[in-house]
């Protein structure tokens, strides 16, 4: 085949790909844009409703609070996720791993939203956790849970725990034991094993999870607005109540293409990590 | 065998619309409000008219009229929308006159006829079909009932941390409007900076602030004793289970929210929607409505067909007292709107 039938047959065979990019997102994302630049009521374009992002203090808080939140789950996430990831790859016995796999992912069978309104129902005054510590006599009254910044990242870490636990399983499994033995031959101490010769291995993996971590919770509205109590606003939650009774989806798109920056931002942040192959 | 591009897009097509599905022309499609989506209030119009009414739910009239816009015209029949919010599709051109000699207009409570905003150019556009109150809801074993005659209570440190106030920033600044003796419409930009320092009380002393299903959870299971904008719309459908749950209509008086039905101009099905809007607008269909599964409310019509239980329930005797103390919620122009929306979402974010 001639360079020129190989160079058609390549653009035929990702012409599907192409073209299901250009209409389900570029076309939409063009729409949004230009939604964003024409501000409702306005009779031409105008940066209006980007201006107004930046001048109102609780716009710009709704970012804020997004980027803290955001912030603590992925690091809680990681945290929790590879000690769990370590067990899973090195601790549990072979014969037992694959129902543990399946434990862990247990979760993600339940849909999102119910079970977010059973975390509610665990950290309401009346629920498990407050009549655990009352009957046990660590608490006299029971203290508010729900309806809390701490809800919203209980319910989150909840999910994003297992997510990012598969993530780093995944990748410390394709870790040669071979290194871990080569470092203690050497003299190191399983500390310094871990520290110099594991975790620099592991970091894509990390990185892919805390990346994708970062990228769901900082979109998702159900989470927030569930367990949150509307105590404080997430962007998801300020983009919402742009389309809810106004239905202004100008601001609703402006605030949109300032959050797809933000996970832009995230991205070229993490972007050294985020590669398909192995070094 | 070889087709041509043009026979196999066309083929493409059907199998798209036949997967999709196609509402038939007999049914009715109607855009509306959880309420209408019980079988209990739609099956004996479908098995009378032998016809299916397809329903699609949507909350917020923003939203609504998002649907509106990405569909085809002719694709709806019916819509459920706020009252305050018919001229905006009236505005849009959505909607077709009414026939008020088809519709049971001199059994309506007069006071929600809103007229003035269920008319235009001495046309009706909308009919009302369900009311009710965004006022104090309670939990009567856990508050003192006296305490609830009043607004103050919403800013009282004596409920500190037992409030919860619903998320809709209409109905709650008319409350607030009310507490310091404003009334909801007349509100203009110069009250917004008084009504923000009451918000902010009334945040500082709520333990959330929630959505429809999370107002009526909170109340149920205790975790709020009040309901900042609650009324009959949460307490009413769970009176049986939860007889504790109570609405006061304070001596300030409560905002009054309406929901209405209009007909869309560009309907295919012009007679069974006026038959629906019959239907829902008559003695059983308000009945019916009313005690929805999804929230009960006051049937517009005094006529409704409600058993002395229900009347009870809905304290349906008191209404004429109610309606002379409630005000309509507040209906600003868009740029009022857009800064009260604003106003709201400054006093979310408040620590």
């Amino acid at each position: 085949m001639s360079n020129g039938a190989q160079t058609r047959a390549g653009w035929l065979a990702v012409s599907p790909a192409i073209l299901w990019t250009v209409l389900f997102f570029v076309l939409p994302f063009v729409a949004m844009a230009l939604k964003s630049l024409w501000p409702q009521g306005s009779a031409g374009w105008s940066i209006a409703d980007y201006q107004q992002f930046f001048t109102n203090d609780s716009y710009w808080r709704a970012l804020t609070n997004s980027l803290e939140v955001t912030s603590m789950v992925t690091i809680f996430s990681v945290l929790l996720a590879y000690p769990f990831a370590w067990i899973l790859a090195f601790i549990v016995p072979e014969r037992w791993r694959r129902l543990a796999l399946m434990l862990a992912v247990l979760p993600f069978w339940t849909s999102y939203v119910v079970r977010s309104y059973a975390w509610l129902l665990v950290l309401s005054e009346n629920g498990v956790i407050n009549s655990a510590l009352v009957n046990i006599g660590v608490l006299s009254q029971p203290i508010q849970l729900a309806n809390t910044r701490f809800a919203t990242i209980t319910g989150f870490v909840h999910f994003f725990v297992m997510l990012l636990t598969l993530t780093i399983y995944a990748n410390l499994k394709q870790l040669s034991p071979n290194y871990r033995k080569a470092a203690t031959d050497l003299g190191a101490s399983p500390l310094q094993t871990f520290i110099y010769v594991i975790l620099p291995l592991t970091l894509p993996g990390i990185m892919v999870g805390a990346f994708l971590t970062f990228v769901l919770a900082i979109g998702d509205y159900i989470t927030p607005q569930i367990l949150g109590g509307n105590n404080e606003l997430l962007m998801p939650q300020l983009i919402m109540m742009q389309i809810g009774r106004r239905g202004d989806f100008a601001s609703a798109s402006a605030l949109s293409i300032i959050l797809m920056v933000i996970v832009t931002l995230a991205y070229l942040a993490c972007a050294r990590w985020l590669k398909i192959e192995r070094a | 065998m070889r087709y041509s591009l043009k026979t196999q897009l066309a083929g493409g097509a059907l199998s798209l619309l036949l997967m999709t599905g196609t509402a038939l022309a007999t049914d009715l499609n109607a855009l509306i409000w959880c309420d209408h989506s019980d079988p209990a209030l739609l099956k004996p119009f479908e098995d009378a008219n032998g016809i299916k009414v397809n329903v699609k739910e949507f909350e917020g009239t923003g939203a609504g009229l998002a649907i509106v816009d990405q569909s085809k015209p002719g694709d709806w029949d019916v819509m459920v929308i706020d009252s305050i919010d018919v001229p905006k599709g009236v505005a849009k051109g959505l909607f077709a006159p009414l026939p008020e000699d088809k519709l049971p207009m001199a059994d309506l409570f007069p006071e929600v006829r809103l007229d003035a905003k269920t008319m235009a150019d001495g046309k009706r556009y909308g009919i009302t079909e369900k009311f009710g109150y965004n006022t104090i809801g309670y939990n009567k074993s856990k508050v003192d009932v006296r305490d609830m005659q009043s607004l103050a209570v919403l800013t009282d440190p004596k409920y500190k941390g037992r409030v919860a106030i619903y998320d809709y920033y209409l109905p709650v600044i008319g409350m607030a409007a009310m507490s310091i003796g404003k009334k909801t419409s007349e509100l203009t930009e110069a009250d917004l900076p008084a009504l923000k320092d009451v918000l902010l009380k009334m945040k500082a002393n709520a333990k959330a602030v929630t959505d429809v299903a999370a107002s009526q959870t909170a109340l149920a299971t205790g975790e709020a004793d009040i309901l900042v904008g609650g009324g009959e719309w949460v307490t009413a459908g769970i009176a049986k289970d939860k007889p504790d749950l109570d609405f006061s209509i304070p001596k300030e008086g409560a905002v009054l929210w309406s929901q209405s039905l209009a007909m869309f101009k560009d309907s295919k099905n012009k007679d069974m929607a006026l038959k629906f809007i019959q239907y829902i607008m008559s003695p059983d269909g308000q009945a019916r409505l009313a005690t929805s599964a999804c929230y009960w409310g006051m049937p517009s019509n005094s006529k409704a067909s409600l058993n002395d239980d229900q009347k009870k329930t809905l304290r349906f005797a008191e209404q004429p007292d109610f309606l002379k103390r409630a005000q309509g919620y507040p209906a600003p122009n868009d740029a009022l709107d857009k800064n009260m929306q604003d106003l709201w979402t400054a006093v979310l974010q408040a620590k």
